[in-house]
């Protein structure tokens, strides 16, 4: 029998600015060594049970308690957050906010710092837990520096090293590019073959967490328990879809086609799925799906003609790029952190001018245009809404960018009023904006841009952060938007993002547009994906081992009847 | 972007090994020696001595050239202020008058108003190499440490450090907000009226606010899992123990202050007088 370490028992938690109780009876048993994935919509009270864990809750984020939880025996509220930090080591969502050192070894030494540990000894600890991660070269270097997935080993490290025997992740894959979160996901594994530790993740990307096995996966929805099972028992129902989580593609491609998913299918993970079973259905789904055809280029609304740009001339930022955006598309502009991506989104709006080369917009050169005149044609929208809003009030903020150019207040209104209909912000337009969820958030900042009537929109990782239900809710009503006849850009690292709503993608890696091409063809394409950290999809890899002769269009068929499904 | 200002600057020399509480210490020490004295040949020495420890630390003067001519410009105005104000202060505290020529109303220029502020001017040369040498020349991660060695609680000490720390990731913040904010087509640059853009300035600070906030939520939360202030006391991963160097250094400035008292008897108060 293994040992328990983590023993939720009728377990309730209310903070203490909230009407209701967010964990409610929670049971709940942890043995020593698992490896458990939770999993669970946004507010559905995955955050606050890890919180639970780590002792964040009750002690950091204050409220009320009832019923008991171990861990490794110990009451946990009649603990602290420093005692439990010796037993739990927490690698938070954002990798650069939480470095405390300015070099790495001294954030992997943080912990022991503030146990007091003499100095010889910490220099000694810190050399082997960042030789157990592989980070041990870069010592020396500001975590700042590194690349997001250096980044998270020294996270790890720096958890590591207290010598903790629970390590909890929350949401690790949030933000890293598909092919960091692979190799994320693959160091996770090794510490624990390695180490032995207990490891709880929170994810709400489940199939890239499934790339390697894990023990049990907890469901949670509206604060409590739904489900605790195997991966296989797991997939074969249909729980994930009820909770809005997104299942791996390849199990909805089998369910669509009528396949019954057991456990002796072995679905945890695309390599390991035996398809022998439904692999006629599959086909047969396969060609009852009409073929869509690729729709006419309509005029070029922008045009990058051999753009270069550098701060200065001997180091190049952008090299050479070249590419054109059709009226009325919805395009990806794809490629790992520190590409060039967003470089490419200040050029377009005028911050930065090209060092070489030619922007066109509607065919005239915009190198004249100011800012201010470019915003009126293209709208730009920023990853985090919280850096867009500055009003109290929903009507006021998207009223902003109209009234600072001195519009009269009759006419700010109407249009005001015009454009919260088109968002679905109308009745909420006296709210103010602190009553608002992020997506909702979102909305407004996208609402605010509209208000100017652009041309066409650039968005900057539209869904960051998103579960599967609110990206849905944003992606559709984008794509609504693209439908009236905006073009629409995305600057993204997401590939279901890329692959379900745009046709076309862009692919800049090093400063250089390596592939432009359908985003069907970009995702299979060995080449591009491992210029750009980019990952396969599962989808084609089904595809193949079904047999079937076109695996692209196949991607494609699916993508599109997924959606019709969704809607 | 443009590099940080004051920032480390990485060399080889005496200076650089020196712990960072010993550069604080000096720092503080010398401050006080020359704050204290208004002896002209005790500001020279140490303005010529401070200039020498300049030239051995290997720092070259482009890299801190603008923060000393921002400094400059200040030593020019306050000098200019403290004529306007009171333009026989060195009259008073020399007990002579000496005229040279007269200006415009009140205003006469004395040899020993000059004289003073003379006096004022080395003071703050004086001070000005060693300051950025402790700037420039101290690993950041060791301020805290050194903070904290001088008998500021480490708690305390940190909140400087991860100040310091955060003030890139603020310039990233706010650069990123103000291109979103502009694309918005709310101009900050001349073209807008000051009124206005004032105006249009706190849309860019309130989410500046905003997106700080949530930086401390993170921060904080990561350090307390991580134990911080649980105990009174914390070693330093990046403490070094003093050298014969550090007690070397910290010698020759006491001296310098010791001298300052033993001038300060013999001229019978703070300032010397060659008018005598």
């Amino acid at each position: 029998m293994k040992k328990p370490v983590i023993e939720f028992k009728d377990f309730n938690f209310q903070y203490n600015a909230q009407a209701k109780p967010t964990l409610k009876h929670i049971n709940l048993t942890i043995y020593e060594g698992e490896k458990v994935l939770i999993v669970g919509p946004s507010g559905s009270g995955k955050s606050t049970l890890s919180n639970c864990i780590n002792g964040l809750v009750p002690f950091y984020y204050e409220g009320e308690i009832t019923g008991s939880l171990l861990i490794n025996g110990k009451e946990t509220k009649n603990s602290s957050i420093f005692e439990l930090s010796n037993e739990v080591g927490t690698v938070l969502q954002d990798p650069d906010g939480q470095f405390i050192g300015l070099t790495v070894a001294e954030d992997i030494a943080f912990k022991l710092e503030n146990d007091c540990v003499p100095q010889e000894e910490m220099k000694e600890r810190v050399r082997k837990a960042s030789k157990l991660v592989e980070i041990d070269n870069q010592l020396e270097s500001a975590p700042h520096s590194l690349s997001g997935g250096q980044k998270q080993r020294v996270n790890l490290a720096g958890v590591m090293i207290g010598d903790v025997n629970i390590l909890l992740f929350d949401e690790p894959l949030a933000s890293l590019d598909p092919a960091t979160g692979k190799t994320a996901i693959e160091l996770i594994d090794e510490l624990q073959k390695k180490t032995g530790k207990t490891i709880i993740i929170i994810e709400h990307r489940l199939e890239d967490v499934l790339h390697q096995e894990v023990d049990r996966i907890i469901v949670m929805d509206e604060g409590t328990i739904i489900s605790d099972t195997s991966t296989e028992e797991l997939l074969g129902q249909s729980l994930l879809k009820d909770t809005g989580i997104r299942e791996p593609l390849y199990i909805t491609a089998l369910k669509y086609a009528g396949c019954r998913v057991i456990s002796e299918m072995k679905p945890q993970r695309i390599h390991t799925l035996q398809v022998e079973s439904c692999k006629d259905q599959l086909v047969t789904w396969y060609a009852d799906q009409s073929k869509e055809l690729i729709e006419e280029k309509a005029e070029v609304i922008l045009e990058f003609d051999k753009v270069s740009f550098g701060y200065n001339p001997q180091k190049e930022i952008l090299k050479d790029i070249s590419f054109k955006v059709y009226k009325g598309e919805m395009l990806s502009i794809v490629g790992k952190n520190g590409a060039g991506k967003s470089t490419l989104s200040k050029l377009v709006c005028g911050f930065f001018k090209p060092t070489k080369g030619r922007i066109l917009f509607e065919g005239k050169d915009m190198i004249e245009d100011t800012i201010k005149e470019r915003a009126q044609k293209i709208g730009m929208v920023m990853q985090n809404p919280n850096q867009m809003i500055s009003q109290n009030m929903i009507f006021d903020e998207v009223a902003l960018g109209l009234r600072v150019r001195g519009i009269g207040e009759e006419e700010v209104t109407k249009r005001v009023n015009e454009t919260l209909k088109v968002c679905g912000l109308y009745p909420f337009r006296n709210w103010p904006i602190s009553a608002l969820s992020f997506g909702q958030k979102k909305r407004v900042t996208i609402a605010a841009i509209l208000v100017l009537r652009p041309e066409m929109l650039i968005l900057d990782e539209p869904t960051a952060g998103q579960d599967f239900k609110h990206y849905t809710e944003i992606m559709e009503f984008l794509k609504g938007l693209n439908q009236q006849g905006m073009t629409i850009i995305m600057i993204t690292h997401d590939m279901h993002l890329m692959l379900e709503y745009t046709d076309r993608a862009i692919v800049v890696s090093e400063g250089q547009k390596v592939a432009d091409d359908l985003t069907t063809y970009i995702l299979t394409d060995e080449e591009t994906i491992n210029k750009a950290y980019l990952k396969k999809t599962s989808l084609y890899e089904l595809a193949l081992k079904v047999g079937i002769d076109e695996p692209r269009a196949f991607v494609k068929c699916f993508i599109d009847y997924d959606r019709r499904m969704r809607l | 972007m443009s590099q940080t200002m004051l920032g480390y600057i990485k060399q080889d020399s005496p200076i650089h090994y020196l712990t960072g509480a010993t550069k604080l210490i000096c720092l503080l020490l010398f401050s006080f020696a020359s704050m204290l004295t208004y002896d002209t040949r005790l500001l020279a020495i140490i303005l010529i001595f401070s200039i020498v420890m300049f030239k051995v630390s290997k720092i070259q003067f482009k890299d801190v050239a603008f923060v000393v001519y921002f400094i400059l410009v200040f030593l020019l105005l306050n000098n200019i202020a403290i004529f306007l104000f009171s333009p026989y202060e060195g009259v008073k505290i020399y007990g002579m008058r000496t005229d040279l020529f007269k200006l415009v109303g009140p205003y006469t220029v004395t040899v020993e108003q000059l004289f003073y502020q003379f006096n004022i001017t080395l003071k703050y040369l004086s001070i000005i190499p060693m300051a950025l040498l402790f700037m420039v020349a101290t690993h950041p991660s060791e301020f805290a440490a050194s903070l904290n060695r001088i008998g500021v609680s480490y708690k305390g000490a940190y909140a400087v450090a991860i100040a310091l720390r955060y003030i890139p990731d603020v310039q990233r913040d706010y650069h990123d907000i103000a291109f979103a904010q502009q694309a918005r087509g709310i101009d900050m640059s001349k073209k807008e009226k000051l009124s206005k853009r004032i105006k249009n300035i706190t849309a860019i600070l309130l989410p500046l606010i905003f997106s700080s906030l949530d930086r401390i939520e993170t921060i904080s939360c990561a350090m307390e899992l991580r134990a911080f202030g649980n105990n009174k006391k914390r070693t330093w991963y990046s403490a070094r123990p003093f050298k014969k160097g550090d007690y070397i250094a910290i010698g020759v400035a006491t001296a310098f202050l010791v001298v300052a008292f033993l001038m300060m008897i013999k001229n019978g108060g703070r300032f010397y007088n060659p008018f005598l």
